[in-house]
């Protein structure tokens, strides 16, 4: 289990967290004008690294609010926390499929 | 009788020699520098591909390129279910394509796989699952593909074990049986079919790993490895857990995410269990083994990693529920715990087919449950392969489908909650 630390209450055990995926991801600005490939791109693939990965985590069971954390994929090891989660759009689905 | 081959008559021959000049059941061979086509990842489905391409389609110039060895990815670390029963027709069609496979398998291989259909039960807790389970029977039924619902009763009857009390935590309303579900020995499948592609002139290249995909403009060339460039016309890449790495070097990205997906096994016990249980609602299989041991299979975690490790919370949320359901067991051992990467799509289906770059195939995303499609994907991949475009029935499955939008959604056979 992680021990993840909430830039806002500090580390707290996993199970307090849900993960919301990875960030950075936009929305494209005009919908109806972004092509199908570009559309699909942000609906659907993800970078899925084998390295540091840049995802939203929202501590549920805590202070209910959204970060962001870096964290290497093989070794776990979390590596940097910021709360520039909060500028991001939510996007509801992605955390529990 | 072809040399080699195995028979009680080449059992009693070694058994004079003490067992000691049994041949290797696959050799060792040094990468060509070109192959027709070669197969990037040695699992399961990837052998089974070389097999089906040597084997019905005479393409027998065929590399198997695997950074591990055989049967020590994903193969060797699923829970060896086989089922069908999944719920759009397109899925039905794939997967009991490769249900039909298996019982004779063991006789066209020439090893004995352990195929054993000895059922598989989904138990229903709620009215939602009831409801849910009976969409997927009825669905199954419509296209002639057995499954059956049972009351408490009757599955305490097929699987004495199991606990019916309605004052459970997870009460039992009934169960969804395929019978001709079962499992086989996961092992055995990979090498059963390494041994029977090799004797077809395969090359099964173990230890090397494949560090990118050669291409120019939209035409792949072939593949880098530790050991220097492969050069081949057609790639298949069926790497499981790590399409996205492997393809990246492509320059493609997927919509692909990889889980830690957790399994254990406890100590041998006698033969207890008759069947295989599963139980969608709380993240619960379970079956038991030739050898004995219960074969408890648990969730996902909760984000992408490529640890093998897997959280403790999820295995003891899984073995809460498997105790509700099965109290008989509360004293029992576990000796191990692993997990596996699986690559998950958005609509828990899997991903086979074409890429934008010609020559390079993709068979990935099978997520939680791939192993049971083990013969059936390598036949249609073979296929595919060969004729260079889709199988009919792999055809709705390819990359495509996520820009069309004709997405399909088995997230509820799936059986593991992502």
């Amino acid at each position: 289990m992680l021990e993840i630390p909430c830039p806002f209450c500090g580390p707290r055990p996993e199970v307090e967290f849900r993960c919301g995926g990875e960030a950075d991801i936009r929305r494209p600005a005009d919908p109806d004008r972004c092509s199908d490939r570009a559309w699909t791109d942000y609906l659907w693939n993800r970078t899925n690294p084998k390295g540091v990965h840049r995802e939203r985590w929202w501590h549920v069971h805590g202070c209910r609010r959204w970060f962001v954390v870096s964290r290497h994929t093989v070794s776990d090891t979390i590596l940097a926390v910021s709360d520039s989660g909060q500028t991001a759009q939510p996007q509801e689905t992605a955390a529990d499929g | 009788m072809r040399r080699g081959r195995y028979s009680f008559a080449a059992l009693v021959r070694h058994a004079l020699s003490g067992h000691r000049r049994w041949p290797p059941a696959w050799r060792r061979r040094e990468p060509k520098r070109a192959y027709d086509v070669v197969i990037v990842g040695g699992g399961g489905h990837g052998l089974a591909t070389a097999y089906y391409l040597a084997a019905e389609h005479g393409v027998r110039d065929v590399a198997v390129v695997e950074k591990g060895w055989i049967g020590g990815g994903n193969t060797g670390r699923n829970t060896t279910i086989i089922r069908s029963n999944y719920l759009h027709p397109e899925s039905i069609a794939l997967y009991d394509h490769a249900l039909r496979l298996w019982p004779t398998l063991s006789l066209e291989l020439d090893f004995n796989i352990m195929f054993s259909d000895r059922g598989v039960m989904m138990l229903a807790h709620d009215l939602h699952d009831e409801r849910i389970l009976k969409r997927h029977i009825h669905a199954n039924r419509l296209l002639g593909v057995d499954n059956r619902w049972l009351s408490p009763a009757e599955a305490k009857a097929f699987c004495p074990p199991l606990n019916i009390d309605p004052r459970a935590r997870y009460p039992v309303l009934g169960a969804a049986l395929q019978e001709r579900g079962g499992v086989a020995r996961h092992d055995a499948v990979a090498w059963g079919y390494a041994r029977a592609a090799d004797r077809l002139g395969v090359h099964i290249l173990e230890g090397i790993e494949v560090k990118a995909i050669r291409r120019r403009g939209d035409r792949v060339l072939g593949v880098e490895t530790d050991r220097g460039v492969i050069a081949a016309g057609r790639i298949g890449v069926v790497v499981a857990g790590h399409s996205s790495v492997v393809l990246g070097t492509a320059g493609l990205r997927l919509p692909i995410e990889s889980f830690p997906l957790q399994a254990l096994v406890s100590e041998p016990v006698k033969p207890v269990f008759p069947c295989v249980v599963m139980s969608n609602r709380v993240h619960a299989y379970i079956s038991q083994s030739d050898k004995g041991e219960l074969v408890i299979g648990a969730g996902t975690d909760q984000y992408v990693s490529y640890s093998q490790r897997g959280g403790i919370q999820v295995i003891r949320h899984n073995l809460e529920a498997i105790l509700e359901l099965f109290p008989i067991f509360a004293r029992l051992r576990l000796m191990r715990q692993w997990a596996g990467i699986v690559d998950v799509t958005p609509d828990r289906s899997p991903i086979i087919g074409p890429t934008p770059i010609r020559g390079l195939y993709v068979n990935a995303g099978w997520g939680t449950g791939g192993f049971k499609a083990t013969p059936g994907s390598g036949h249609l991949f073979a296929w595919t392969l060969a004729h260079e475009e889709p199988h009919p029935i792999v055809a709705p499955f390819g990359l495509d489908r996520f820009e069309s939008g004709r997405l399909i959604d088995e997230s509820a056979a799936a059986a593991v909650a992502h």
